[in-house]
């Protein structure tokens, strides 16, 4: 077959006097010549059909990159503008010089009082895991029993009320009090503030475990231990995952707060301390990455809430 | 397709000679004794009569279901049966001993499926399985049995499947499934079908007398679908309006199985069956203007 192609390629240009001849080639010739598209054809168009899908792609990604982009553009050129009247605020340029410089080495130690932002951060997060942990210790077994109990449900319901508005750093003298160190005391205000929401959350999900669960958990006669672990437990999980995600909010406000307050290392002491040496750009740069943190936690526990999260009906 | 399985089943049944056939004759020793039961409840507004001077025998291998307008107390009734509440006065007997809280050996079928959304169909019958058959049998045959379960209603192509990734109907095949596979004495039934559309409503219907005859269940169903009662049932039981709702008549259905939904539809005494419930209904215990 593609001998005869070949012949019939050559045809023309020896026979051209011939008009017989030319016709029957020229019926012929297209054919090739399609043939030869076809073999063509195939990479052209799988190479449009995968512009197609890889535009759509860019279009979407645009459409969720452009819009927050121009947020950031806004509030950088407000910040830039707020920069250049007030004179004594750092603009993006100054911190942007400023946080290369810190993020260079952001693990370095000299002495307890002057270390690199990463350890500030990190023992902030430190505080935060170990008041947060025994606040969910403590929050979680008890928002089960009042979830379970009416009766503890009333019993705690009013102490609860009262404590709850009260801002956690009012408890932050008894800590100290308490414990006699800086450290414990600033976990204490964070543990403090982690409870509420963790109790009241736990309480709502075991409350609202649906009766039909219940009831099928009754009719199969499953013992207290397969209740709890089968039903109970991830009935209640979304619940707490949220009571869990509000409180390390909460905390991770809190502590900036207390550390102010009480010194050592952490986040927020470094941000008074840097007040006191009046490097304002590195106060704007922790801002950011107080923010950042916080983001990434949210993030982090919303991440783990949807994996457990179970569309019922 | 669905009527090839319903066929298939039924040569089954013609072969093995099913007692089901001949239920009401042959198996006379009741299973479910109810003796003058009566349901209070105690409301902000007094004492509200739900159920009086209710009586009734289920037999072994009778499928009895209960019909009336919603609020005659059918679901409280059905209830008291499972075990989920108790009586205020009189006694239910079951196997010749006192109801005292639901136990697996009066598994129930929820209107809403029931299944735990976080376990897969498997896992979700499993639960059942487990608790009746885990101490005296092996993981590969409890498991054989789950399997088994899941096939007899046709779900066994969705059986790691969650419940949130199937269609209605489909969860409430697993319901049945996870009821049937505990192999209860009794199975009890709150409107199964209640949530679903007609199509499938029908389709399930077909499923469900083809497990009832292979199986050879004893059923107490919650309806109030008067073709379904019919379709399905060796005894009617018709309950008047509540408050104090009791039994009014009881309707025997002499049809014998295995039954064919469309044969029946020709059947001049499946009219005059739906026409007896329907009277009962509709002139004896009309409701007013709900």
């Amino acid at each position: 077959m593609s001998a005869l192609a070949l012949k019939l390629v050559e045809a023309p240009a020896k026979v051209e006097p011939v008009p017989v001849k030319t016709a029957a080639a020229a019926t012929e010739l297209p054919v090739t010549v399609e043939r030869s598209e076809q073999t063509s054809t195939p990479p052209a168009r799988e190479g449009q059909g995968e512009g197609g899908p890889r535009n759509e792609h860019f279009r979407d990604l645009a459409k969720v990159l452009i819009p927050p982009l121009f947020g950031m553009l806004l509030l950088i050129g407000i910040w830039a503008l707020v920069a250049i009247k007030s004179g004594n605020i750092p603009g993006p340029d100054k911190t942007w010089d400023a946080a290369l410089k810190l993020f260079a080495d952001p693990f370095y130690r000299n002495g307890p009082n002057d270390q690199g932002i990463g350890w500030n951060v990190l023992s902030s997060l430190q505080r935060v895991g170990i008041g947060f942990g025994f606040a969910a210790l403590v929050g979680i077994p008890m928002g089960f029993l009042l979830g379970r109990f009416a009766f503890m449900n009333r019993m705690f319901e009013p102490i609860i009320s009262l404590l709850r508005p009260v801002s956690p750093l009012a408890w932050l003298p008894i800590g100290l009090l308490v414990f006699q160190k800086a450290d414990p005391a600033a976990t204490w205000t964070i543990f403090i503030c982690s409870i509420w929401p963790m109790i009241l959350n736990t309480a709502q999900g075991v409350q609202r475990v649906p009766q039909d669960y219940l009831n099928v958990a009754r009719v199969l006669g499953l013992s207290e231990a397969k209740v709890i672990t089968k039903i109970l437990f991830p009935a209640v999980l979304p619940y707490m995952l949220t009571g869990i995600r509000l409180s390390i909010g909460t905390a991770w406000l809190v502590i900036v707060a207390a550390e102010m307050l009480t010194g050592g290392v952490g986040i927020g002491f470094w941000v008074w301390d840097e007040w006191n040496n009046l490097k304002v750009e590195h106060i704007v740069i922790a801002i950011f990455v107080i923010g950042m943190v916080g983001l990434a936690l949210e993030t982090m526990l919303l991440m783990i809430a949807k994996r457990f999260t179970y569309e019922s009906r | 397709m669905k009527t090839n399985e319903c066929e298939v089943s039924a040569q089954a049944n013609a072969s093995e000679a099913r007692v089901k056939g001949a239920s009401p004759a042959v198996a006379n020793k009741p299973i479910v004794k109810i003796e003058n039961v009566g349901q209070t409840f105690s409301t902000k507004s007094g004492k509200f009569t739900a159920l009086r001077d209710i009586n009734l025998d289920v037999s072994v291998g009778e499928v009895v279901t209960l019909i009336g307008h919603s609020g005659c107390g059918k679901s409280t009734l059905l209830n008291l049966i499972a075990g989920l509440s108790l009586p205020t006065s009189g006694l239910l007997l079951c196997d010749g001993r006192e109801i005292a809280g639901p136990g697996p050996e009066r598994s129930v079928v929820f209107q809403n499926h029931s299944l735990l959304p976080w376990m897969t169909c498997f896992e979700n019958v499993m639960l059942g399985v487990e608790r009746v058959f885990g101490r005296k049998e092996g993981v590969p045959k409890l498991k054989a049995r789950v399997a088994a379960a899941l096939d007899m209603v046709h779900m066994d192509h969705a059986m790691h499947k969650y419940p949130h990734e199937i269609s209605g109907g489909m969860k409430q095949r697993v319901g049945i499934a996870r009821a049937f596979a505990m192999e209860p004495k009794l199975l009890l039934m709150d409107e199964p079908f209640g949530a679903l559309d007609a199509l499938t409503r029908a389709a399930l219907q077909d499923e469900l007398n083809g497990v009832m005859a292979k199986t050879g269940a004893t059923v107490v169903m919650v309806t109030h679908d008067v073709d379904e009662a019919v379709l399905l049932s060796d005894r009617i039981v018709m309950m008047t309006n509540g408050p104090a709702a009791t039994i009014g008549e009881i309707v025997e259905v002499k049809l014998e199985r295995p039954r064919d939904r469309l044969e029946l539809a020709q059947d001049t005494r499946f009219a005059d069956y739906r026409a007896a419930v329907f009277e009962f209904l509709y002139r004896k215990q009309l409701k007013r203007a709900a």
